[in-house]
């Protein structure tokens, strides 16, 4: 147990000592806070049309100003902000779930049962998950939740084989050895010697696993087969903010600065997390 | 060497199989038919247009036939444009999509491994800071967000270049290339980087440098070919992702490529269009990675004993 948690406690002095990683992190719980509170922060409705106001180029009334349809565009980034980063943290659990179960009972049975699911693994590798995502939107219809399940069900890839890996590195070392040979069970195994030493991959992959996610997300949303209206994710936001950036460049240049910083934030958080759970993997 | 080939070739193809069929009912499994959305039609019409299109027939007839032409190179015909193969759309906007991903690795290949290298040979110095933290906003930066900024600034603001065409103005080709070829651009750097920075500290580049070579002809002769090695095996999954960046881009570019053929087919829901190109790219997908892993078997001598 001591064990336990100087190990955790050295990874958290090494992470507060990377100060893009902290700095990442603040930015992040500054979002997550925005995010959650919006409906109490937001200084107006993310839905309410003015027609008459068009769009307003940013003022004190309007901090970044409105869209073209006269609704306030700081208002829309935070609601935004609600379905960008529920789609990150959704998607990358569906992913986590499916990802480590695949990892730890191929890992941990090893033998046939390994080479036939990593063989899975490897062949869904080759295929052009993009697309087939694309497919699924426009079979059955734009539904946010299947959007979570389907770029959920695309990224548990790695995370299975990283998983794996640790499990397989784990089972050798001598004390689980000692632990099988006094007969303690399955179950017992997992809890006390696998679950603690996969947890340090597990937290950093998922970490990095986000922003993927929500690029993804992005994306599609761009494309018009993500996220639909009245609802809007930074996506779409930034997808009406083409369609008028000639006239009203403010409203593509904030939801972008919004999204790139969001992604800077969890990528050098992720970096960090990595460094710190992980002195030896570390590249420089 | 050769037998390791021939087994990736022997997965590929039943994996090309195994994606078409899964394309082919999922399409199938869509609600409602493909004639649906637009004005009611007669009953008998609608039956002749499911004999035209093959729907009458049972499933497993129907999925026979859609294979057996599959092989022969035909697509069968578009849902929403009669008169058109999907086979003639594929081959309209192909060349276009090619051109386009060519110059975006080009761009990627030169930029990216040019700031790698230079990166990792002056480590830990402004040379190495300033290029990979630009990598960084590349990656961070998605390319419908890149685009739309590069045409506001060089296209609206500067008026330098036009934003949409394909080969109707001189120098339309510049913006949508370099959209496409900046997110690889910052991936190789910082896969160069790493591969060089490896490469430079084995043994093999001690002796070079200990028998007196100059440190250029140590990178250029013994560094490089090790150091690119996880560029060359990057490029093959990177056409997956090349090819979900056409989409975006010749959207924005408005380029009558394939990309963006699909787009719109995704949108009018024509569904023999979405099942023809589905297949179409997972092929050349799946075709890219297995190049580009018979590439690093080429260049990594110690890959070859291990798989």
């Amino acid at each position: 147990m001591n064990q336990e948690s100087s190990l955790w406690s050295d990874a958290w002095r090494r992470l507060l000592a990377n100060k893009a990683a902290v700095a990442g992190g603040i930015i992040l719980l500054v979002l997550i806070f925005l995010a959650i509170f919006a409906p109490w922060i937001a200084p107006h409705s993310y839905s309410y049309q003015n027609l008459e106001l068009g769009a307003q180029p940013p003022s004190s009334e309007f901090l970044l100003g409105t869209d073209t349809l006269g609704r306030d565009l700081f208002s829309r980034i935070l609601y935004g902000a609600r379905v960008s980063l529920l789609v990150g943290f959704v998607a990358t659990s569906v992913a986590l779930v499916i990802g480590v179960s695949w990892g730890i009972v191929a890992g941990y049975f090893g033998g046939r049962i390994d080479s036939v699911m990593m063989r899975i693994v490897d062949v869904l590798y080759g295929l052009p998950f993009i697309i087939f995502i694309i497919l699924l939107m426009v079979i059955f219809g734009r539904n946010i939740w299947l959007l979570f399940a389907a770029i959920g069900a695309v990224e548990w890839l790695t995370m299975a084989r990283i998983v794996r890996g640790q499990v397989l590195t784990v089972k050798t070392q001598e004390y689980v050895l000692a632990a099988q040979a006094m007969g303690v069970s399955n179950i017992q195994m997992f809890r006390k010697h696998i679950y603690p030493n996969i947890l340090g991959p597990i937290a950093v992959y998922a970490t990095l696993t986000i922003p993927q996610v929500m690029l993804l997300e992005a994306f599609l949303s761009f494309l018009g087969l993500g996220i639909q209206p009245p609802m809007s994710s930074w996506g779409t936001l930034i997808r009406y903010g083409v369609e008028s950036m000639e006239e009203y460049s403010w409203l593509l240049i904030y939801p972008g600065l919004t999204f790139t910083l969001t992604l800077f934030a969890l990528n050098f958080f992720g970096d960090g997390l990595r460094d710190a759970l992980d002195p030896k993997i570390s590249s420089d | 060497m050769l037998q390791i080939i021939l087994k990736r070739i022997a997965i590929a193809i039943p994996v090309i199989l195994i994606v078409a069929s899964l394309t082919f009912f999922l399409v199938r499994m869509a609600p409602g038919g493909p004639f649906d959305a637009e004005k009611v039609v007669p009953p008998q019409v609608m039956k002749n247009l499911n004999a035209v299109y093959n729907l009458d027939a049972p499933l497993i007839i129907q999925y026979r036939d859609y294979m057996l032409n599959l092989v022969q190179g035909d697509f069968g015909p578009s849902f929403r444009y009669p008169g058109r193969s999907v086979t003639e759309m594929i081959f309209t906007g192909l060349p276009v999509t090619f051109e386009l991903a060519f110059y975006a690795i080009i761009v990627a290949m030169i930029i990216g491994s040019l700031a790698g290298v230079i990166a990792a040979v002056n480590r830990n110095t402004l040379l190495d800071y300033v290029p990979m933290t630009i990598a960084m906003i590349g990656i961070c930066m998605p390319t419908f967000l890149l685009g739309p900024l590069l045409v506001l600034y060089f296209g609206i603001y500067l008026e330098a270049l036009p934003v949409s065409g394909w080969d109707s103005l001189p120098g339309d080709k510049i913006l949508p290339s370099i959209t496409l070829g900046a997110a690889y651009a910052a991936y190789i750097a910082r896969l160069s980087r790493g591969g060089m920075l490896e490469t430079l500290s084995q043994d093999y580049i001690r002796t070079a440098r200990a028998k007196g070579l100059p440190e250029h002809q140590v990178i250029i002769k013994h560094a490089l070919q090790g150091g690119l090695v996880p560029v060359v095996s990057f490029l093959g999954p990177a056409v997956a992702g090349l090819i979900g960046g056409s989409f975006v881009v010749e959207t924005i570019f408005q380029i009558p490529g394939l990309g963006r053929f699909y787009v719109e087919a995704a949108f009018n829901r024509d569904y023999t269009m979405i099942l023809g190109t589905t297949i179409f790219f997972s092929t050349l997908i799946i075709f890219f990675n297995l190049l580009s892993d018979i590439a690093v078997l080429l260049m990594n001598p110690r890959a070859r004993s291990q798989t």
